[in-house]
This record gives structure tokens, C-alpha cells and sequence, in this order.
């Protein structure tokens, strides 16, 4: 059983500010059904400014609901540039601590702010969507992310990364680069011998064949992502390539798992966006 | 005294019986004499043990001289797996389930990275193995079979006779993690082709610490402890009398009230399905529900987490667990739910109730009251409640968002 402050409890027992605010301001949704939680947040801001009502939904464990909970109390009545500074570390010490493996409910509340503060910023258009370099497959865990983790909660190793943020949590298959990030946000230099590099594919940017297209999506898809999805009892399928589009078909597992706030092709998208030519789209074949 | 609780985690542990706390009290007070002894004082204890052993023989269905006692479940798989492919060293091949206990799992693993091929069977939605695949994988290399007689989360049994005929046909070793089987269903371990069976006695009702490996007469086995002659020298250390007192006396309990399983204890458990199924929205059984042992429900809730749904239980004096991620400690939930492919809406909401002789009706009733507002409280609290408005990320809408976001 988690030992749990009495703080998280209240929070949990009796949270604050659940529900739906029909007209936000700003929202945001980050995690999944998959994932094993999820969190919305949605607030309304006043002509000064002010986040003056602010609610939120929660899909997940009792420190999932407490740290929403206790975000919630912490925005109330905070400037917009006020919320931004919150950090993971100020939900978690609000509840009195949380433990360490149940760190990423923390940062799933911070998460859910910034998204619905961009989301404000940008009147209502941006959704929170996979940006940049996409480190963790199973977990849909970029590198921007994983960075700002490790700042701002000063971790060190592949464990502490994983309970803040569920990177490296599932196959295992990015615990090398995680130390990588881990080393260079901590500033040392990487003993050469110990841990060589994860060596770069090479990232063709000159103008590909077709056939070279198809060939690299199926090596990168082979080796990238199946192994993660195969792990989880999945798996997809390459149905083709026609200019920029791929068409993948989901299998096992994966055709289920339909509820990802992060899609799974978006996650093909950008590992073939990565290794293959940024110009790729990805699309589920829906045929049968 | 801690307040009364309703206990229906009997698959994780189980109440000590009174008559047990009995008959393993003189070896905690007077008489604590090492069997090993020359005198009296301790040579007594060896008649104790004895006795033990013919109950714990009566209850597996087998010769006395085929049980080791053992500290516990874990010791007897890692014993019993370790120990037999230690003596076939030329053979190279291990075939298990994707659905066994950590205990036989991370040893066939670790056997793996030492070199062995390993061969993890899959189980079908129902949790069922193919014993096709079983015949297929079978090879003159396999030196041993280890899969569970009943699973721990789902209570599904597999056919152990059958797959112990098919083992036996290929001349490789058949280990049986019986954990969950014993004193909840017959064993007749005598009357099939089982080489050795895993057997811990505080699943039923003997306290922990103590166990049973049984080896089949003429099954060779390289014991994992070493240093002294005990147990026929197939488990070394100074005999647990008490603990082994006490499983002795779980044993004959056991099999004094193995009908009352069948009986008693399945109606109560159908009873507690049936109405957390009539009750509760979007519930489903996880398992093969033919073939079971008596006392054991998986029930997923959809839309919900298993800790929360654990917490609220909890503060009812409800004990039972989930294989949701978050109550391991690890982001993985259930290896063996994801193993019958139990989609990922129902698998962080699942919830084992495992009864035993002790649970009544009443509990039960009160289980079936309590349960809807606690699943009905967290969907509140949910986003991905079914119906909750569409556009609110419901589980059955699919967006695929794709391009820049000004798309």
C-alpha cells in the first residue's frame, strides 16, 4: 500500500473543483486510457487576467485525482504568468509529498496547465499535440518533456526519469538515451568507454527514391517501433506509401488501444518523420 | 485488535485458522527441539514432521516421501526449476506461460540471459493455453515444462493432466506452480505425470514462511540449499517445526473442507459476480469462467483506475487488489491480463476478489451494495466516462490529429 500524506488523502476522498466548465478559456488534456491516467484541466479568465473558475476530470489512481485536485487550488485566482511558474514540484509539496514512483501525477498536473495555457494563449486552437523527438514509444514521452523533468526536479538516473514522467516504464528500449539526456542536462561528460553513444542513423535528407522511402519506413518502423508495440502484445502493419503519405494498419493490441490522447500514428509519424524525411504523413488504413 | 474487515484477498494471503495457530503453538514454546538431535527432547520433532507430512501427502494426492518442505511458494519454483536443469545440462530448451507468477517467470528469464532458450506459451482471451502450440514447441532440446495449475489473478485452471501426458510423451520434466490449486480444488498428483509441484501454506489458511515442494519418486533434483542432510537432503536447514506443524494441520483442514468449495464457496463467489455484474455499468469477468477454481473473480470496470477504486474500497474495511499499473509500483498493469489481451480500457480497472470458507454471505451482500457508488464516484470523476457528452474524448472516438496544428 502507497504511504500517502493525509493531504493527498483529503485530496483524493474529497477533490476540489471536479466537473466541466462548458465555455473555457483554456483546456487541456494530457495522458490516456492507455497510458492508465489521464487529466483535463479547463479554466476561465477573468479582464484582469485572472483564472477565476476552474475545474477539472480525472481517469487515474488516487494520487492522479489529488494531485488534479490540489492544481486546481493552487491556480485558483493566479494571474496566467502566476500559473506558469508552477512546477511539478510545487503540486507535490502542496499534498506534503507524494511518493517517489507517483511522481508523474505531479508532472501529469503540470503537463495539463501549460497545454491549457497554450491552448488560452493561442484562443482556443492549439491542442496539446506530440512535438519534437519522440524518445519513449510506449509512453509517447518526448525529449522536450523528459528535459524539463530532469531540470526541473533535478533527477540523475533512468529510474528517477521514469517515475517522474513514465518514460522508460514500459520495453525498456530507451534507457540508453534517457541517460543520455540525464547526463547532458546534469552537465558531465560521458565516459567514453563505459557507454558509447547510441550510434545516429543516418538521417537522409537528400531526395529519396521511392524505393529507398519505403525501404528506410520499413526499417525504421521494424526497428523503432514494433519492438514497443510487440512488447504490449501489438503490432502494425505497412500498407503503403504513396508521395509523402504512409499508410499503417494497426494489429492486436494496438487496434484497440483507440482512446490515446497522443494517437499512435502520431507517434509512427514522428519517428518516420525523424529517420525517414520530415515531410511524412501518417494514416491508418481503415480498410479491411 | 485492528478492526474487522472484509476479506476478499484470500489469493494474496489468507487468515490463519485457530486450529492451526493450535497445533503449531507447543513448537513456539515448550517444544522447540531440533529433530536433528540426538535426545529425546528433539528427536520427538521428527515424529511431528512426520505427521505433517502424511497430511500435506493426503491433501496433493501422493506418497509422504514426495513432499519437501520448503519456506514457500517462491522457494519450491525456484528450487524445483533450478534444480532439474541443473542435472540435464545438454539440454538447452525451457518452455513456460506468459501468464505465470514472478517467481517462475523471472527464474525462466533469468535462465534465458544464462543462455537457455525460452519458449513463453500464449494464452487466448479467455486465458487458455493452445495445447497445440504446447506439441509444436516441444522439442528432443526441452528439458522443462513449467506452467501453473491455476492462475493467481484469474483463477483460471489449466488442464495439468493433459499437458502432463504431452510432456511426458516428449521425455522433458513438467513443473507445476500449484499455488493457487491447492485446497481449493482435488490434486491427485499421483494419478498424472507431474514431476514437481509448487505448494505454499498460506494461501491456506497455515501462516507464511512455509511451503511444499513435491518431487515425484524418481525424479532427480539438485537442491537449491545446501549445508545439512534434511528433508531426504533435498532441502537443507534446520526444520521449521512449528511452520511445518501448522501447514500439517492446514493440510488436513484443507482437505476436510474441500467439498465445501464446491459447495459453499463457488455459489458465494457466483453470487458476487453475478450482482457487481447487474449493478455495476460496463463490468466484465476476466477468465475462462467454465474452468476456475472456486473462489476467484477478475472483474474489470471500465473507465475507471484500480488503486482509486482499491482506496474507496478500503475506507469500507473492502480488501481485494487490482492489476492496475499504479497499485505495483511499476507503469505496467497486469502481465497476465495483457497476456489474454483484455483491452486497455478494461485493464487498469480490474479488480480480483478471491474468497475463502471464512467469507459470508453477508460480506458478500454488502460487497455487491457498496460497489456501484464507488465505480459510479470515479466515473463522475472521469472524462472517459461512456456517457459522459461525445466530444469529451469519449473511448470509442478515434481523431487521428496529423500535420502541423495548423491543420
Amino acid at each position: 500500500m502507497w504511504d500517502y500524506t493525509e493531504k493527498v488523502k483529503d485530496h483524493f476522498f474529497n477533490p476540489r473543483n471536479v466537473g466541466i466548465i462548458e465555455d473555457p478559456d483554456g483546456v487541456g488534456q494530457v495522458g490516456s486510457l492507455a497510458c492508465g491516467d489521464a487529466l483535463k484541466l479547463m479554466f476561465k479568465v477573468d479582464a484582469a487576467g485572472r483564472i477565476v473558475q476552474v475545474k477539472f476530470q480525472t481517469f487515474g489512481c488516487g494520487s492522479a485525482i489529488a494531485a488534479a485536485s490540489a492544481l486546481t487550488e493552487l491556480i485558483q485566482g493566479k494571474t496566467i504568468a502566476e500559473a506558469e511558474a508552477i512546477t511539478n514540484r510545487d503540486i507535490a509539496d502542496y499534498l506534503g509529498g507524494l511518493p517517489e514512483q507517483k511522481m508523474h501525477c505531479s508532472v501529469m498536473g503540470r503537463e495539463a496547465l501549460t497545454a491549457a495555457i497554450e491552448n488560452y494563449r493561442t484562443g482556443g486552437r492549439a491542442e496539446h499535440i506530440l512535438e519534437g523527438k519522440v524518445i519513449c514509444t510506449c509512453f509517447g514521452v518526448t525529449e522536450q518533456e523528459i528535459r524539463r523533468v530532469i531540470r526541473e526536479n533535478r533527477l540523475t538516473t533512468v529510474e528517477q526519469v521514469t517515475n517522474y514522467c513514465k518514460a522508460g516504464g514500459g520495453c525498456g528500449g530507451c534507457h540508453a538515451d534517457i541517460e543520455q539526456l540525464c547526463r547532458q542536462e546534469n552537465a558531465e561528460p560521458a565516459p567514453a568507454a563505459q557507454t558509447p553513444p547510441a550510434p545516429e542513423p543516418a538521417k537522409p535528407r537528400k531526395k529519396l527514391t521511392n524505393i529507398q522511402k519505403i525501404e528506410l519506413v520499413r526499417k525504421t518502423l521494424d526497428e523503432q517501433v514494433r519492438p514497443a508495440l510487440q512488447a504490449d502484445g501489438g503490432d502494425l502493419e505497412l500498407i503503403d506509401v504513396e508521395g509523402d503519405r504512409v499508410l499503417i494498419a494497426l494489429r492486436g493490441m494496438c487496434a484497440q488501444c483507440n482512446v490515446s490522447e497522443f494517437t499512435l500514428a502520431e507517434v509512427v509519424q514522428a519517428k518516420l518523420r525523424e529517420f525517414v524525411a520530415d515531410t511524412l504523413v501518417v494514416e491508418e488504413y481503415k480498410g479491411s | 485488535m485492528s478492526e474487522p474487515v472484509i476479506y476478499l484477498d484470500n489469493n494474496a494471503t489468507s487468515r490463519v485458522a485457530d486450529e492451526v495457530v493450535e497445533a503449531m503453538r507447543p513448537y513456539l514454546t515448550d517444544r522447540y527441539g531440533n529433530a536433528s538431535s540426538m535426545h529425546r527432547f528433539g528427536g520427538a520433532m521428527r515424529r511431528v514432521i512426520d505427521q505433517a507430512r502424511q497430511s500435506a501427502a493426503r491433501l496433493l494426492g501422493c506418497e509422504p516421501d514426495e513432499i519437501v518442505f520448503t519456506s514457500g511458494g517462491t522457494e519450491s519454483d525456484n528450487a524445483a526449476i533450478r534444480g532439474i536443469v541443473k542435472l540435464a545440462p545438454e539440454k538447452r530448451h525451457i518452455i513456460t506461460t506468459r501468464v505465470e507468477h514472478p517467481a517462475v517467470r523471472t527464474t525462466c528469464r533469468q535462465l534465458q540471459r544464462e543462455g537457455y532458450r525460452l519458449t513463453e506459451l500464449a494464452v487466448d482471451r479467455q486465458g487458455r493455453l493452445d495445447l497445440e502450440e504446447l506439441r509444436q514447441v516441444l522439442g528432443d532440446d526441452t528439458v522443462l515444462v513449467s506452467v501453473m495449475t491455476a492462475n493467481n489473478e484469474t483463477g483460471v485452471i489449466f488442464p495439468i493432466a493433459q499437458i502432463a501426458e504431452l510432456v511426458r510423451s516428449r521425455g522433458a520434466i513438467l513443473h507445476t506452480d500449484a499455488v493457487q490449486a491447492a485446497g481449493k480444488v482435488p490434486l491427485n498428483l499421483s494419478q498424472m505425470p507431474v514431476d514437481l509441484a509448487s505448494v505454499s501454506g498460506h494461501k491456506f489458511h497455515a501462516p507464511k514462511g512455509v511451503g511444499i515442494l513435491y518431487v515425484r519418486r524418481g525424479t532427480a533434483l539438485a537442491p537449491l540449499l545446501v549445508g545439512g542432510h534434511q528433508e531426504l537432503g533435498k532441502r537443507a536447514g534446520t526444520e521449521n517445526v512449528a511452520g511445518i506443524a501448522a501447514l500439517g494441520a492446514a493440510c488436513k483442514l484443507a482437505l476436510d473442507h474441500l467439498p465445501d468449495q464446491q459447495r459453499r464457496v463457488k455459489p458465494l463467489r457466483d453470487r458476487l459476480e453475478a450482482g457487481l455484474l447487474r449493478d455495476c455499468l460496463d463490468a466484465r469477468v476476466n477468465g475462462d469462467r467454465e474452468h476456475r477454481v472456486p473462489n476467484t473473480t477478475n472483474i474489470s470496470f471500465e473507465y475507471v483506475e484500480g488503486e482509486a477504486i482499491l482506496l474507496l474500497l478500503d475506507r469500507l474495511g473492502i480488501c481485494a487488489s487490482s492489476g492496475s499499473a499504479c497499485t505495483s509500483g511499476s507503469l505496467e498493469p497486469s502481465h497476465v491480463l495483457r497476456a489474454m489481451g483484455v483491452p486497455f480500457t478494461a485493464v487498469h480497472g480490474s479488480i480480483r476478489f478471491s474468497l475463502s470458507r471464512y467469507t459470508t454471505d453477508r460480506e458478500v451482500d454488502t460487497v455487491i451494495r457498496e460497489m456501484p457508488a464507488v465505480i459510479r464516484r470515479l466515473r463522475e470523476i472521469s472524462m472517459f466516462h461512456p456517457e459522459r457528452d461525445a466530444t469529451a474524448a469519449a473511448p470509442t472516438e478515434r481523431t487521428i490529429r496529423l500535420g502541423p496544428r495548423s491543420s
